[in-house]
């Protein structure tokens, strides 16, 4: 038996993953990718939590327990959409600066 | 040592394995291609705890379709490997051991403070039955505004993503003449 | 009560004056403004006189009530008249005189190019002059009296191009305003111990009280603080400084002000609080006292002054000496009817100068002037029959006037009586000396174009004296008749009866004995006389038959002599003592110390503290992602780790 505990460990490892990315990387693509990482470590923990709770809910089992589930459906929604708004993004930055690299797009400034 | 824990940590090795993979290439590819790896042993771990049509969703959706769509842009782009550039030294001295610090923490204190309560395999509801009911009666309306989010985001990434008009339209151009 | 006298169209007929004038006269012609002007300061003394004669004294003290002002709990002050014996006897001298020089004014300054601002003034003055006379109150009055220094600065000014004439003006407001500023806290402490300003309500409740004899009490304080408010307006030591330099103003403003009326508000506010006077004799003494030096000490700088206007400046100080003489020994009739008579004379002096000096083209310099009789005989005769009044020579009305001080004054005491006699010698030795040296000898002056000092006459081009016009001569017969026979009304004490239901018998006449004999109130009024031929005869001897004499004289005396030519130094002392340590003070600690130092440096400062530390502050948004990425991580980090800590807490 796996205590939920090894799972949310594991989901911790990679968001710091995804954190220690998303500050590390140059190229704007990968930094998206950490933020995607990132997602897929917190949906772990939903998952996990879902089922944790359906353990300990005991006799009162009902459905809500599996809201966890249904969350990562909604984190999933979120996530395609700003992938999709965000690649759309880069494209137009390459487009302006023909470049990926995160430390010439300075311009977000007064 | 059962087999669920065997299959867990080895989905666990995996998962960290990409995880560190994403961080250590250099071409954003090779992250890519790391990140669909973790993902795929993500749905494994769902499965194992019992969440069959989040797993398939995980692997349909976001392995199969926003990482096809990280590739296509990589290929399109024609992405290059990372140059060596200065980059902030806010990130270095103070973003990344102030996450690896937080999460050694949260990691400490989640195993010392957690019990010892098990999940085991199958014994827990997650077809697409359940998750049915569930989207669509307790939680319609965020089902029904994410569809409109959705709606926005395929107007915007079209609008950001289309090539700006190659002829000048008809726009007061000062003359300099 | 009677009838409504409707006293307020008194003042309120210049106020319309000024107005018109001040609002149209620009565009208008010098007639219309002379209309205006006149016709409107002759309707406030037609309608004075058909006051006069439509009130019967059964009427009066008559007040006319016109309009709420202030009700501030139990203290009331209104906006509303008061007329008795008193304030009819000054509102027919202001309005008559007031009109007679507004006559003469349109002969005086027809050249000037600010015509209608003259008028425009000169109206305002009246207007506030009235209101201080016919007040019921202290503080409606206060009003007059500040108004009346507000009109005497823009006028003496009037000419504010010229730098003089500007720091005259300036110095007469500030120096009045010293005297204010006593009068305010007088006014102050009569609402603290009597909870009114009103006069009848005010009176009342003194009337009770025991006079202060034994020390100062409140009494005291708040008549030498009144006396204070009057030493400055009417140029009584110490404050008589701005009057010599108040002849920077045009003629008819110095006959007007500085010698008929604003600088007898002070008489009359004092006459007016006689019953407060009359019970603190100690303030009654100050007031006295200063009356009677102010006299001795103007007269004797009166007679080594060659300008013309300044020997009738300190002239005028002078006889206001006489008048608070008058009233410190408690003959508050006699300083009203001194009052009176020096109107007249003083008036018609000035305004005889002022026809001097406009026929010598603007010439104000005595030595550049002698034997003008032969060229303006009518400005000599009536300037003569004035140097008779105010030297006192019977039966003229400066004789009546000045004896019936002299007489009180003996009886109260020998001392101030020596030196009044001592004093009109001394007047009647420099006014005679001033008629001499202008009228007598030979012509001194320039007979070409040349300009002199006023600058009215700049370019008239004179090719020899020649008399005023008749609209600048009618007013001054008329003034010489009333200085002729104004003295008259005082025969046989009827002004001082006229007056006794305003100031009673008196509390100090009362103690002089009545026999102490027309014996000596006769040998008294020799003494005079013969004082006053003394000085006739002295002038006479040395500008007229041995004219080398005075230069003689003055070099003999040398240092006394050039002391007193510079008015004993007054003016130096008080800028080196007063003025140049108060503007250094500012200067110093209040400009540079608070207000740059201190006001403008906590405004500044905090701007540049604001722009510096949002100068550090702005360096956070470099545009750098990665930056504002660490930034989110570190700020994250700390949110998780307060989470943890709260979690473990528990």
């Amino acid at each position: 038996m796996v205590p939920i505990s090894y799972y949310l460990v594991l989901s911790g490892f990679l968001f710091a993953c995804g954190v220690a990315g998303f500050l590390i990387k140059r190229n704007i693509i990968t930094i998206f990718m950490s933020i995607e990482l990132m997602l897929n470590g917190v949906n772990l923990s939903f998952v996990a939590f879902a089922a944790h709770w359906h353990v300990i809910a005991g006799e009162a089992k009902g459905l809500v327990p599996l809201s966890g589930q249904v969350f990562v459906f909604f984190v999933m929604v979120v996530a395609a959409a700003e992938a999709a708004v965000g690649l759309a993004i880069i494209i137009a930055v390459y487009r302006n600066r023909e470049t990926l690299n995160v430390d010439q797009l300075n311009l977000l400034k007064l | 040592m059962s087999i669920h824990l065997i299959l867990f940590l080895a989905f666990g090795a995996v998962c960290v394995a990409g995880a560190i993979n994403l961080l250590a290439q250099t071409h954003p590819i090779n992250s890519a291609l790391s990140l669909i790896a973790v993902m795929a042993a993500l749905a494994g771990e769902y499965l194992l705890l019992g969440a069959e049509f989040v797993a398939a969703v995980q692997v349909i959706v976001y392995a199969g379709a926003i990482m096809v769509l990280f590739v296509f842009t990589i290929m399109l782009l024609n992405a290059g490997e990372e140059e060596r550039t200065k980059g902030s030294r806010v990130a270095t001295l103070f973003g990344v051991p102030g996450i690896l610090i937080a999460s050694v923490l949260v990691g400490w204190m989640v195993l010392r403070h957690s019990g010892t309560e098990a999940v085991a395999a199958g014994a827990l509801p997650g077809d697409p039955r359940t998750i049915g009911q569930l989207l669509f009666h307790d939680f319609l309306l965020p089902f029904e505004i994410t569809s409109v989010l959705i709606l926005i985001a395929i107007m915007g990434s079209v609008v950001l993503a289309s090539k700006p008009p190659t002829t000048p339209r008809s726009v007061s151009v000062r003359k300099v003449d | 009560m009677t009838s409504n006298l409707n006293l307020w169209l008194i003042p309120v007929l210049p106020l319309a004056g000024a107005a018109i004038n001040g609002i149209f006269g620009k565009k208008s012609s010098r007639t219309a403004i002379s209309t205006v002007g006149l016709v409107l300061s002759g309707a406030a003394f037609a309608w004075a006189l058909a006051v006069v004669f439509r009130i019967s004294t059964a009427e009066l003290p008559y007040q006319e009530y016109l309009a709420h002002w202030i009700r501030s709990g139990s203290f009331t002050v209104d906006f509303a008249f008061y007329l008795d014996q008193l304030s009819l006897i000054m509102l027919l001298v202001v309005t008559g005189v007031g009109f007679l020089i507004h006559v003469y004014s349109v002969g005086y300054m027809w050249d000037d190019p600010s015509y209608c601002r003259f008028f425009a003034y000169l109206n305002l003055f009246l207007f506030f002059m009235l209101t201080l006379i016919l007040a019921n109150n202290y503080l409606l009055m206060f009003i007059g009296w500040e108004g009346v220094g507000l009109a005497s600065y823009l006028l003496i000014g009037f000419w504010f191009t010229k730098d003089s004439a500007a720091a005259a003006g300036k110095k007469a407001f500030i120096v009045n305003r010293i005297g204010d500023f006593g009068f305010l806290i007088g006014l102050f402490l009569i609402i603290q111990h009597f909870g009114t300003l009103n006069f009848t309500q005010v009176f009342d409740q003194v009337r009770p009280l025991a006079p202060e004899t034994a020390g100062a009490g409140f009494l005291t304080a708040i008549g030498l603080l009144l006396m204070v408010g009057a030493c400055g307006k009417s140029a009584q030591i110490p404050l008589y400084v701005w009057l010599p330099d108040a002849m920077e103003g045009p003629t008819p403003v110095s006959a007007l002000i500085h010698a008929a009326t604003m600088v007898t508000a002070g008489v009359y506010m004092v006459s007016r609080s006689h019953v407060i006077f009359e019970r603190a004799p100690s303030a009654l003494t100050v007031v006295a006292i200063i009356g009677t030096l102010t006299a001795l000490f103007a007269a004797t700088i009166g007679i080594t002054q060659t300008d013309i206007k300044k020997v009738l400046a300190y002239s005028t100080v002078s006889q206001l000496g006489y008048m608070f003489m008058a009233c410190g020994v408690g003959a508050f009739s006699a300083g009203v009817f001194h009052l009176m008579t020096h109107a007249f004379f003083k008036g018609l002096l000035f305004l005889a100068a002022g026809s001097v000096i406009h026929s010598v083209g603007g010439e104000q310099d005595m030595r550049k002037m002698g034997g003008l009789r032969s060229y303006i005989p009518w400005t000599f005769m009536t300037m003569g029959i004035a140097t008779l009044a105010i030297a006192g020579i019977p039966p003229l009305a400066g004789f009546w006037s000045k004896d019936e001080i002299l007489w009180k004054a003996y009886q109260t005491n020998w001392v101030y009586w020596l030196i009044g006699v001592v004093t009109a010698f001394i007047t009647s030795f420099y006014m005679f000396r001033l008629l001499f040296m202008t009228f007598f000898g030979d012509y001194h002056g320039a007979h070409v174009d040349e300009h002199g000092h006023g600058s009215h006459d700049a370019g008239h081009g004179h090719g020899e004296p020649h008399e005023s016009p008749m609209v600048m001569l009618i007013p001054l017969m008329i003034l010489a008749v009333l200085s002729l026979v104004g003295g008259l009304v005082g025969y046989g004490n009827r002004f001082e009866h006229f007056l006794e239901p305003v100031f009673g018998t008196g509390v100090v006449s009362a103690s002089a004995s009545e026999t102490a004999s027309h014996f000596t109130e006769y040998l008294l009024m020799g003494i005079s006389v013969t004082v006053a031929v003394l000085g006739f005869v002295f002038a006479y001897i040395l500008y007229v038959s041995q004219p080398h004499l005075p230069q003689k004289i003055a070099d003999a005396l040398g240092g006394f002599y050039k002391t007193v030519l510079d008015k004993y130094y007054v003016d130096e002392i008080y800028a080196a003592v007063l003025v140049k340590p108060l503007i250094d003070a500012s200067t110093r600690i209040l400009w540079q110390g608070v207000d740059r130092n201190v006001i403008d440096a906590a405004v500044n400062e905090s701007a540049t503290g604001a722009r510096s530390v949002s100068n550090e502050v702005r360096k956070m948004q470099s545009g750098n992602l990665r930056s504002y990425a660490g930034w989110i991580a570190a700020g994250a980090a700390c949110v998780i780790a307060y989470m943890v800590w709260m979690g473990v807490a528990r």
